[in-house]
């Protein structure tokens, strides 16, 4: 049985698909057989993060629809073995996305997956509420901001209240914090909120903090996830943060604001 | 003017008083029509009839709100309430939205609730809602009273007026309301309430063992306990008992109530925010003390 992830938020732009395939990367780097299912029909990015754009047939419609098999629509990584990307539709109506036909695919790839990880749509429409409805877990995607803080805590209010787990009462979905594009330049001055700030309101387990970084950018142009960039502090804080979802206590790394260099060094005292 | 009673409006919907006696609820409907009995055969194999459904008509004074600030709506109400404090004790009100502007803000159910019943009255219905009006209204138990009830009695017998005309389709209004705790003497909640979330503990006090976000609510009857902060709303004492409280280890609240009387956040002196308080009412005004 696999254990469904589902990354969400409130508010949208805050990190999810890049978020999604990282841990999913991760995941199946450490050689759990992963799939990642993007929810967001008709906008519809996470084949572009994973690179795999150009090899899409069939999607998760399809698959719905019985128009094609799991086997086809699934896409292997050319990276790594264990890791499959089921793409989103560009072009049909997100209303295809049914509760049982959901319930169906989750539960065939829960027959041979480790773990499924759900790029979710922002918010609460309806390709959201089924991104979270089969979840185990639940990664909160929140960008240091007091709106998308706030949509944070609305998105877990209703993880708590809509979902198989909550309507069945079974144990409630695990839910994660992730700090993403955290600027400590900008914490500092006082433009964006510091992590104690967003722990504060939002009581919650942290996985990670993600720092705001170039590399996120320049790895989902070059169609690799950013996690894969063990260079970068992007994909460093990505690694942590697969490492801590599957239990190990790691440090909290790129908090601090960065010393600008050697130069800058020198005449600073 | 930002409310206008209008006492002596005949009020019509379905009686449900005796059904209300089996099942437990409180009466809170009136009605025109033909009387009809309900025999209890069709109960199964109960000994004899022991209910009679019957119509009835009622007059009950309607409230009329012409608008949404419940600083003026409790201000004005007050005034009308102290010309003639018996004449409102214990009785059933109707509130008519139908003069809301189109624009007006939501209406603070929670509070127009408090207030009247803190002036002694039973609000039983709105009337003239909105559909997002009448689910806001539904959840503090009010029944939705239809126009149409009025005009053609014999529609009152298929379709009790308590319900919506229609059902929510979209029901995004307030979908994640926890569902009212009705019997029990208090409620526990040991997890954060977030933005969006409402408890309501009828009958008994509410405890929370953890943060209350902005944007959240808390209601009940009785007192109100958080071991945690209190960043949303709280309403103690929503039955009218002038004797509820609210406890909290940190006071950071967008509002806080007991028995109608509230305050909002910017009517909370900075010395109070961030520390552990009770609020509950001095000769009928609210108070906040340091605990
Ligand atoms: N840590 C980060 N640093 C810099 N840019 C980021 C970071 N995380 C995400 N972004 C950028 O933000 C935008 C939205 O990211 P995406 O993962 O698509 O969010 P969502 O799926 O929540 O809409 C993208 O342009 C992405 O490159
Ligand atoms: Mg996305």
């Amino acid at each position: 049985m696999a254990r469904i992830i589902v990354i969400t938020s409130g508010k949208g732009g805050v990190g999810k698909t890049t978020t999604s395939a990282a841990l999913a990367m991760g995941l199946a780097q450490r050689g759990s057989r992963t799939a990642v299912v993007d929810f967001d029909v008709g906008l519809r990015n996470l084949d572009l993060i994973m690179g795999c754009e150009r090899r899409v047939v069939y999607d998760f419609i399809n698959v719905i629809n019985g128009e094609a098999s799991l086997n086809q629509a699934l896409i292997r990584d050319r990276r790594c073995d264990d890791l499959f990307v089921l793409p989103a539709s560009q072009t049909r109506d997100k209303e295809a996305l049914t509760k049982e036909g959901v319930g169906k695919v989750l539960d065939d790839l829960s027959q041979t997956f480790d773990y499924v990880v759900c790029d979710s749509p922002a918010g609460i429409e309806h390709g959201a509420t089924m991104a979270m409805y089969y979840a185990d877990d639940a990664v909160v995607v929140t960008n240091p901001e007091v709106s998308s803080v706030r949509d944070s805590d609305r998105m877990l209010g209703i993880l708590a209240s809509k979902s198989r787990r909550a309507e069945t009462g079974n144990e409630p979905i695990r839910e994660y914090l992730l700090l993403t594009r955290y600027s400590p330049e900008r914490v500092a001055n006082g433009e964006m909120l510091g992590l104690e700030d967003v722990q504060e309101i939002l009581s919650l387990d942290l996985l990670g903090v993600i720092p705001e970084s170039m590399s996120v950018l320049n790895a989902s142009n070059a169609g690799i996830p950013v996690i894969l960039d063990s260079e970068s502090d992007a994909g460093q804080a990505y690694g942590d943060m697969v490492a801590r979802y599957l239990g190990e206590e790691l440090p909290h790394r790129f908090l601090e604001v960065r010393k600008k260099g050697l130069f800058s060094r020198f005449f600073k005292e | 003017m930002a409310a206008r009673l209008m006492p002596g409006n005949r009020y019509f919907a379905w009686l449900r008083s005796g059904i209300s006696m089996l099942l437990g609820h409180r009466d809170r409907g009136s009605t025109k029509t033909k009387s009809m009995t309900a025999k209890s055969e069709s109960e199964g194999n109960a000994p004899s009839a022991v209910v009679e459904l019957k119509a009835a008509a009622f007059t009950l004074p309607v409230i009329r709100l012409l608008d949404t600030d419940m600083d003026t709506v409790a201000e004005q109400l007050g005034a009308k309430v102290d010309q003639a404090p018996e004449f409102f004790r214990n009785a059933p009100v109707v509130v008519d939205l139908s003069a809301l502007p189109a624009g007006a803000d939501e209406v603070q159910f929670p509070l127009l609730v408090g207030l009247l019943r803190g002036h002694g009255m039973i609000p039983v219905g709105v009337r003239g809602g909105n559909a997002s009006q009448n689910r806001a209204a539904e959840v503090m138990e009010l029944a939705i009273m239809s126009e149409t009830a009025t005009r053609n009695p014999r529609q009152v017998t298929t379709k009790p007026a308590s319900k919506p005309a229609a059902p929510a389709q979209t029901a995004e209004r307030l979908p994640e309301t926890t569902k009212p705790v009705t019997g029990g003497s208090f409620k526990l909640i040991t997890h954060p309430i977030r933005s969006g979330q409402r408890v309501y503990t009828r009958e008994g006090d509410l405890s929370v063992v953890g943060p209350i976000s902005s944007g959240a609510e808390l209601m009940a009857d009785g007192n109100i306990h958080i071991y945690g902060p209190l960043r949303g709303r709280a309403m103690a004492g929503m039955n009218g008992d002038t004797q509820a409280r609210i406890f909290c280890q940190s006071l950071e609240a967008e509002l806080v109530s007991v028995a109608g009387r509230y305050r909002v956040s910017e009517n909370i002196p900075t010395t109070l925010r961030g520390v552990p308080v009770q609020i509950f009412l001095d000769q009928e005004v609210l108070r906040i003390e340091k605990l």
